[in-house]
């Protein structure tokens, strides 16, 4: 038995690093200052093939699976969360739900764009009144005619507003199922159709490069045939899909935490306090250590969540293993980014070093694709709890 | 047609590089190898005039069995296969007896429209070996490329100097070496690296090549290095502390070094 990635995983970890420090390390900090989204270098991350890595490879995708992403993930996010994010979101919400559920005019139209970078795709869940509680939904779409018009709104949406966006898919009511519940369905809408607006960005505590927007739909009209799979299938659609979010999430939140390993190493080897650095004190050696089994820790979780799904295990078994990887991995980043900022002592307080950056990331990755008290719910329940 | 970009496996510029103390050959055992970071520039080359039509891009090395590592680089980026010249006797080849190699292994490949090569190896920085490929193979020669096309048999350059930019063109075959500045090679994506693993790579010995193992290596080197010394430390640069006259001490300081 072996705990370690394939070479071909190795030598594409060693691309994407060297492509993360070449092309967005350098950035990273002006990006966040000013809160700009990096149209180029999200087409960069195209033509080096990130967002086609779990895409069918008759969309020009490489079928990989999700151990690839969460390679690429990693990395990316280790110099730049916001860039992660946009990846994460990009492949788990953008181009997932199409390539497995679209009919093939679906996946014809959208994936190949969505599959090169040259388009983005975003997915409508979280609402004002609905998070985690998603079968919650308030926006509704009625089909009249060959259409469905779609009225409501949509909170938090990524990757939702920038010029390459090409299409959000949005959950929304249409109807009632059997037993009085909401019948919940996915609808693919085309950016730039009329009465979907794409309100002002968000002023955001991190992730201040990543697109992040309200949405509001007023009358949207989109033909019938812009359904994403079967109708009233869309809870059980995004609920696969955060499955797999999840795992991403949790192989951003270990680019973070080895990004304060790597930090708080170089700075406890270079900072002198009393004649020697920093790092001759145990006081701050040992909080490096303990991060280093952070690092170390969220990522077997994490690469076994992956792996499990990769090998195809049932889903209530991945299920498990991404949220015990989300929940550890996630908090485990929101601590290093503590630890770290404290090694840097003034210094991390000031832009000038990343870690206050990815202080200001970190929060989020507790919250987002299912906050950690969601993780704890599900994995109680899979202890058999009566948990409600 | 059929492209061959020239590729070496040299140590990493950023590490710390010594020479062997007894042949004071390069020393490759205490230090990271890789593809030579201007090669990259010459695959980019070779495969960007692939994707506008229809060519085939062999990347072609010569060195111990490290080398491999930069033809797997190549493929990953893109080449269709590679050939990887590998022989203990090749250990301590001149740039002479390398180019007469090269140019044996491009022989026996056939068929060759194109011969890409980058500016120099970051480890030697000779910069003189496609010139001696091409005696060998009687093949116009155009070297520091910036720029090019290839149309109707015909390579067409641009070579950036500095004070002036030539355009040169040269019948096919021919072989052309490209700087820095001709593009911004690809990164390999997963699907490349996934790839490369079933493509074919053909190692060659000398005696594949019909060369006389005696005629090349160290002892039959044209040039040999009789020491090797490891360059001074550099020193602390002088401090001048102003005291009101500092502008005028800091040209004196530039005059005295034939700055000004």
């Amino acid at each position: 038995m072996t705990f370690e990635l394939s070479d071909e995983h190795e030598e594409f970890r060693g691309v994407v690093r060297d492509f993360a420090r070449a092309e967005i390390a350098p950035h990273a900090a002006q990006w966040d200052r000013e809160h700009l989204f990096p149209v180029d270098t999200v087409r960069a991350m195209g033509e080096l093939g990130l967002f086609g890595l779990t895409a069918p490879e008759e969309y020009g995708g490489a079928a990989a699976g999700l151990t690839s992403l969460c390679v690429a993930i990693e990395e990316i996010g280790r110099v730049d969360q916001s860039m992660g994010i946009t990846l994460e979101a990009a492949v788990g919400l953008g181009i997932a739900p199409i390539a497995n559920y679209g009919t093939q005019e679906q996946k014809q139209r959208w994936l190949p764009d969505l599959v090169a970078g040259r388009a983005l795709a975003a997915f409508g869940l979280t609402e004002p009144g609905s998070g985690s509680d998603a079968a919650a939904t308030a926006t509704r779409a009625v089909r009249d005619g060959d259409s469905w018009v779609i009225d409501g709104a949509k909170q938090f949406i990524t990757n939702s507003g920038t010029e390459l966006t090409s299409c959000v898919t949005v959950t929304a009511r249409t109807g009632l199922n059997a037993d009085g519940s909401a019948e919940i369905s996915s609808i693919i809408v085309p950016a730039g159709t009329d009465g979907f607006i794409v309100e002002p960005a968000y002023d955001k505590l991190g992730w201040h490069a990543s697109d992040t927007h309200p949405l509001t739909f007023d009358g949207a009209r989109v033909p019938a045939d812009h359904l994403l799979g079967r109708q009233g299938a869309g809870f059980a659609q995004f609920l696969a899909a955060l499955d797999d979010g999840r795992v991403a999430i949790a192989a951003l939140a270990v680019g973070c935490i080895q990004a304060m390993v790597d930090a708080s190493v170089a700075y406890a080897g270079d900072r002198s306090a009393f004649g020697t650095p920093i790092g001759t004190k145990q006081g701050v050696a040992f909080q490096i250590a303990d991060l280093q089994v952070m690092a170390d820790a969220a990522r077997l979780l994490t690469y076994r969540a992956a792996a499990l799904r990769d090998a195809g295990a049932p889903q209530d078994q991945v299920k498990q293993a991404a949220a015990a990887a989300k929940l550890y991995a996630t908090e485990s980043a929101v601590a290093a980014t503590r630890t770290a900022t404290q090694v840097h002592g003034g210094y991390g307080f000031m832009e000038e070093y990343p870690v206050a950056r990815f202080y200001r990331d970190a929060k989020i990755l507790e919250i987002g694709e299912g906050t950690s008290e969601i993780q704890r719910l599900i994995l109680a329940r899979g202890l058999g709890l009566p948990v409600e | 047609m059929k492209i061959v970009a020239l590729v070496k496996h040299v140590p990493d510029a950023t590490a710390e590089r010594t020479f062997d103390d007894a042949d004071h050959t390069t020393d490759r055992t205490g230090v990271d190898g890789l593809l030579s970071e201007l090669d990259e520039y010459a695959i980019e080359s070779a495969l960007t005039v692939a994707d506008g039509g229809d060519a085939e891009v062999v990347a072609l090395t010569m060195g111990p069995s490290g080398a491999a590592d930069a033809i797997k680089k190549a493929l990953q980026m893109g080449a269709d296969s590679g050939v990887h010249i590998s022989d203990d006797a090749l250990h301590g080849s001149d740039a002479p007896a390398t180019a007469r190699v090269l140019a044996a292994a491009l022989r026996r490949i056939g068929d060759v429209d194109l011969v890409l090569t980058g500016m120099a190896s970051t480890d030697g920085g000779m910069s003189v070996v496609p010139a001696m490929l091409a005696e060998h193979l009687d093949l116009a020669h155009v070297g520091f490329v910036g720029e090019f096309s290839v149309d109707d048999g015909t390579v067409r350059c641009r070579r950036d100097g500095d004070t002036a930019s030539e355009s040169v063109e040269a019948a096919l075959p021919a072989i052309v070496s490209v700087t820095d500045q001709i593009n911004e090679p690809r990164y390999p994506s997963f699907k490349g690296i996934m790839a490369a693993k079933k493509k074919p790579v053909e190692t060659l010995s000398l005696a594949d090549l019909d060369i006389d193992p005696s005629t090349v290596g160290l002892a039959a080197a044209t040039s040999v290095v009789d020491e090797v010394t490891k360059r001074p430390e550099r020193t602390q640069g002088e401090i001048v502390t102003d005291e009101g006259d500092g502008g005028t001490r800091l040209v004196e300081y530039l005059a005295a070094q034939k700055f000004v």
